[in-house]
C-alpha cells in the first residue's frame, strides 16, 4: 500500500492561521481550492488538526452540531465530522468523511474562541471596504447581508456576504475578509480595513439611516455575534467585547429598499 | 412602604453605557436593558440601603417626582427584575455573597 505524505494546508483567516494536517490528497485538493485566496503556508499556525478521513456512515447523518467543553478540551461532532482539540496545546484532531464543510465548521468555531481571547468575534454580516474604510451590514438570515454584497459598486471589495471577521488591531477595530461564504457563494478578499461604521439591516421602502443608542447597538451585536458553546467566561468576554465596540463605533439601523442608492447613503 | 432592600443578582455581567446599563445573564445568554431609573436603582443595590433611602435620595430629586408615587414605582420594577434574578429583593437587609460591582465587565 502507497501512503501518500502529510500535506499542510494552513488557511490564515484575519491574520490568525489554522494549519489542516492531511494525507489524504482529494481533502487537501478539496481545501486548497476552498481557501484559495486564504492559503498562507509560511504563517505560523495558531492552532493545527490532524485531519484523518472515515467513510460515510461512520457518523449519525441527521445529526446537528453539538459542540462541547469537558475538562478542558473542545469536541464537536456533527453528522459528517467529529473534532476535539485542546485550545491550551492548540492542537486537534478531526475525523471526517471528504467534503470540504467540516473543516469550514470546525475553522469558523476556532476562530470564535481565538477571537473571544483577542477582543473580536464574528459576526452574521456582510461587509465591504470602500475607500479605505470597511462597512459592515449585519442581521439574521433574511436581513438583507446578501443584498448588500450583491448591490455593491464596483470600487468596493467584498470582505463576505456571510460571516464578517472584526477584532482590535492596535486601537482600531478592523475587518477582515473571510472565506466563509453565503447565498452568494463567492468568499471574501483577503484584505483589511478599519471599520468606519456598523449597520444593523432592516428592510424598507427607502433609505433611511438611524443611529442606535450603546444599549441597542449591543443588543444588535450580541444578537449576531457567532456564539456555538454555553460557556460563560466566553461569553462574558464576548459581552465585554460587544460593549467596548458599541462605544468604539457608530452602529446604526440602515432601513433600506433593494437598490444599488443604498451604498451611496452609507460610503 | 414595607423597608425593602435589593441587591445585584449573581451570575450577571453589566456595563453601564450613557445612561443605561446592559446586563448579560449567564444561565440563559438572555440580555436585559434598563434605562436610566433602572440604571441608578442598579448601582445603589448594595443589598443594604433602603430602596425607599435610595428612591428618595437619587430618584425623586432627579426626576422630580413624589416619594410616594416613586416609592411604589420603584417596588413594582425592582420586583419585576427580582422575578428575572437581575436583583435580589428581600425584606431584610442583604449580606454575605451579595452584591458584585456595579459594573462588572465580566460575569461574577
Amino acid at each position: 500500500m502507497i501512503v501518500s505524505p502529510a500535506v499542510d494546508v494552513v488557511v490564515d483567516v484575519g491574520d490568525i492561521a489554522v494549519r489542516f494536517l492531511t494525507t489524504d490528497p482529494e481533502l487537501s485538493g478539496l481545501l486548497q481550492r476552498r481557501y484559495a485566496g486564504f492559503l498562507n503556508p509560511t504563517a505560523s499556525s495558531a492552532f493545527e488538526f490532524d485531519v484523518s478521513i472515515v467513510p460515510p456512515g461512520r457518523f449519525r447523518v441527521d445529526a446537528d452540531l453539538e459542540v462541547r467543553v469537558s475538562g478542558g478540551r473542545w469536541s464537536l461532532e456533527r453528522g459528517d465530522f467529529r473534532a476535539e482539540w485542546d485550545p491550551v496545546a492548540r492542537r486537534g484532531w478531526i475525523q471526517q468523511t471528504v467534503n470540504p464543510y467540516s473543516a469550514d465548521s470546525v475553522l469558523r468555531i476556532v476562530h470564535t474562541l481565538l477571537l473571544a481571547s483577542r477582543g473580536g468575534f464574528l459576526l452574521h454580516a456582510s461587509s465591504g471596504i470602500r475607500a479605505g474604510r470597511a462597512f459592515v451590514f449585519t442581521g439574521p438570515s433574511g436581513a438583507g447581508k446578501t443584498t448588500m454584497a450583491r448591490l455593491a459598486p464596483r470600487d468596493v471589495t467584498l470582505l463576505s456576504d456571510e460571516i464578517s471577521y472584526v477584532r482590535k488591531v492596535g486601537d482600531t477595530y478592523v475587518a477582515f475578509g473571510t472565506p466563509f461564504a453565503g447565498e452568494l457563494g463567492t468568499a471574501g478578499e483577503r484584505v483589511s480595513a478599519p471599520i468606519h461604521a456598523i449597520y444593523e439591516l432592516a428592510w424598507g421602502d427607502a433609505h433611511r439611516i438611524d443611529r442606535l443608542s450603546a444599549t441597542d447597538a449591543v443588543r444588535a451585536l450580541m444578537k449576531n455575534i457567532l456564539f456555538f458553546v454555553d460557556d460563560r467566561e466566553l461569553s462574558g468576554r464576548v459581552f465585554e467585547t460587544a460593549c467596548r465596540v458599541a462605544q468604539s463605533l457608530p452602529v446604526y439601523r440602515l432601513t433600506f429598499a433593494p437598490d444599488a442608492g443604498v451604498w451611496d447613503a452609507v460610503a | 412602604m414595607t423597608d425593602l432592600y435589593i441587591a445585584r443578582g449573581q451570575r450577571l455581567a453589566a456595563r453601564t453605557l450613557a445612561t443605561e446599563t446592559v446586563i448579560l445573564k449567564a444561565d440563559d445568554s438572555g440580555l436585559y436593558v434598563l434605562n436610566e431609573v433602572g440604571t441608578l436603582l442598579w448601582g445603589a443595590a448594595d443589598g443594604v440601603t433602603p430602596l425607599a433611602t435610595i428612591v428618595e435620595r437619587l430618584i425623586c430629586p432627579r426626576f422630580e417626582v413624589d416619594v410616594a408615587s416613586a416609592c411604589d414605582d420603584a417596588v413594582e420594577f425592582v420586583r419585576a427584575l427580582g422575578d428575572h434574578a437581575i436583583l435580589t429583593v428581600s425584606d431584610r437587609p442583604i449580606t454575605g455573597e451579595a452584591t458584585p460591582p456595579a459594573s462588572a465587565g465580566a460575569a461574577s
